[in-house]
């Protein structure tokens, strides 16, 4: 029953990025295209469970003194792991994330997850934790990439959406920089506004 | 190796062709850096200090000096072991792995110094020096280093560009804030998503930059 909990826990109720705002820079940087935010949501996701994985099975090994920089050790270790795989299997999606997967290390949703959740709970409900952290975080890069790709490029996954009419003139803006600041104010409004009525529904 | 040696290996390692310093290069980078790919408005390094940080102005101008201070230190320590130790004994990948470590020891070591040596220092900068260490910034700042085949001395002056344009962007929001207390947001838009908003419309002012230094 607590597995589960844990399990949707990230996916909408502490979700990283929305609820939580952990994880902003790559979240902004990578959001420009489906394709971008897939990749970097499985890549975070896989260092998430693996990292969660370690830290929980040696929670009661490593001294807490020095625990962060063990946490930061093991997360790296599963970047670089990452960084060679992408690069040999998918050189493409490697190139245009770029600096961004070295990056993972510091992306604070997983050492937070380490920190705040994997060295007080058994192995099992921290990898239930990874799972739902990982997937809120990657369904969160789709939302945001979803309509920057859309609007900035009329497209969807490299699927033709809107039609080249639009391709000839789109909001290039959406791609661009501003772009993801301007669309992640408003999705954060919206969610604000989703919050209210819950609450005054259920009052 | 001969001090002579070292002095030129550091000047032009990575560096193919143009062997030292070229002034009209070294502004490009400086421009660059500073305002066309200004790291928090276009390259998204540092988003949370950037949010978390700049409430008020005077804790916005500390925690800019300490991330320039810490990325300069930062980008000497890692070009060295990189270019000095991790190229000749081939391994390059475990590139991330040093930078982080050296970094993180870099921040525990500079916190340490000022808390002996310079206790007002340590005071205004203290509480933002933990933050650094997975500030994205610093470490995005040595890994583009390596990833552009800087020297030594570009590296430098990149890195501390790139702390500039920090610094500046935290600024400006944190003046930009301050007024926006007082401003009558959208109740739904009031706090984080205000915010972006704000930046979205700095980043725009930013994309005016593009073009210029190239």
């Amino acid at each position: 029953m607590s597995l589960v909990r844990d399990l949707t826990n990230g996916i909408y109720r502490e979700n990283p990025v929305f609820k939580l705002a952990l994880g902003m820079c790559p979240f902004l940087a990578v959001t420009t295209s489906v394709e971008n935010a897939i990749g970097m949501g499985a890549a975070a996701t896989f260092v998430l469970i693996c990292s969660n994985f370690l830290v929980s099975l040696f929670r009661n090994l490593i001294p807490s003194k020095v625990r962060i920089p063990c946490y930061i050790v093991i997360i790296a270790t599963f970047v670089t792991l990452v960084d060679m795989v992408m690069n040999a299997y998918l050189p493409d999606l490697h190139r245009s994330l770029g600096i961004f997967i070295p990056l993972i290390v510091v992306n604070c949703i997983i050492l937070g997850r380490a920190e705040g959740f994997a060295n007080r709970h058994p192995v099992l409900n921290s990898l239930a934790d990874a799972v739902g952290m990982g997937v809120g975080f990657t369904l969160a890069m789709i939302i945001l990439a979803s309509f920057r790709e859309l609007l900035g490029n009329g497209t969807w996954l490299n699927i033709n959406v809107l039609g080249p009419s639009y391709q000839n003139q789109p909001l290039l803006i959406a791609i661009l920089a501003p772009g993801a600041f301007i669309l992640l104010g408003f999705i954060l409004g919206f969610f604000n506004i989703l919050e209210k009525r819950r609450g005054g529904g259920g009052q | 190796m001969t001090p002579a040696t070292l002095l030129s290996t550091l000047l032009s390692a990575p560096e193919t062709g143009s062997s030292s310093f070229d002034l009209g290069r070294m502004m490009a980078i400086i421009i660059a850096a500073i305002f066309v790919n200004n790291f928090v408005l276009s390259r998204f390094l540092g988003i949370c200090p950037f949010l978390g940080v700049s409430k008020q102005l005077d804790s916005a101008i500390g925690m800019g000096a300490a991330v320039i201070f810490v990325m300069t230190l930062a980008t000497l320590g890692s070009w060295t072991v990189y270019n000095l130790l991790l190229v000749p004994m081939e391994l390059t990948y475990l590139r991330t792995i040093a930078f982080i470590l050296i970094i993180a020891s870099l921040v525990q070591l500079v916190e340490m110094i000022l808390q002996k040596f310079s206790p007002t220092l340590y005071q205004a900068l203290g509480i933002f020096l933990p933050l650094i260490t997975t500030n994205c910034a610093i470490l995005g700042v040595a890994v583009l280093n390596i990833d552009e085949k800087y020297n030594l001395g570009y590296s430098l002056v990149n890195a501390i560009a790139a702390g500039i344009g920090f610094t500046l962007a935290l600024v400006l929001m944190a003046g930009l804030r301050q007024k926006l207390e007082l401003a009558d947001v959208p109740p739904a838009l009031k706090g984080k998503p205000v915010a972006f908003l704000v930046a979205g419309v700095m980043s725009i002012a930013f994309l005016g930059f593009a073009g210029l230094g190239g």
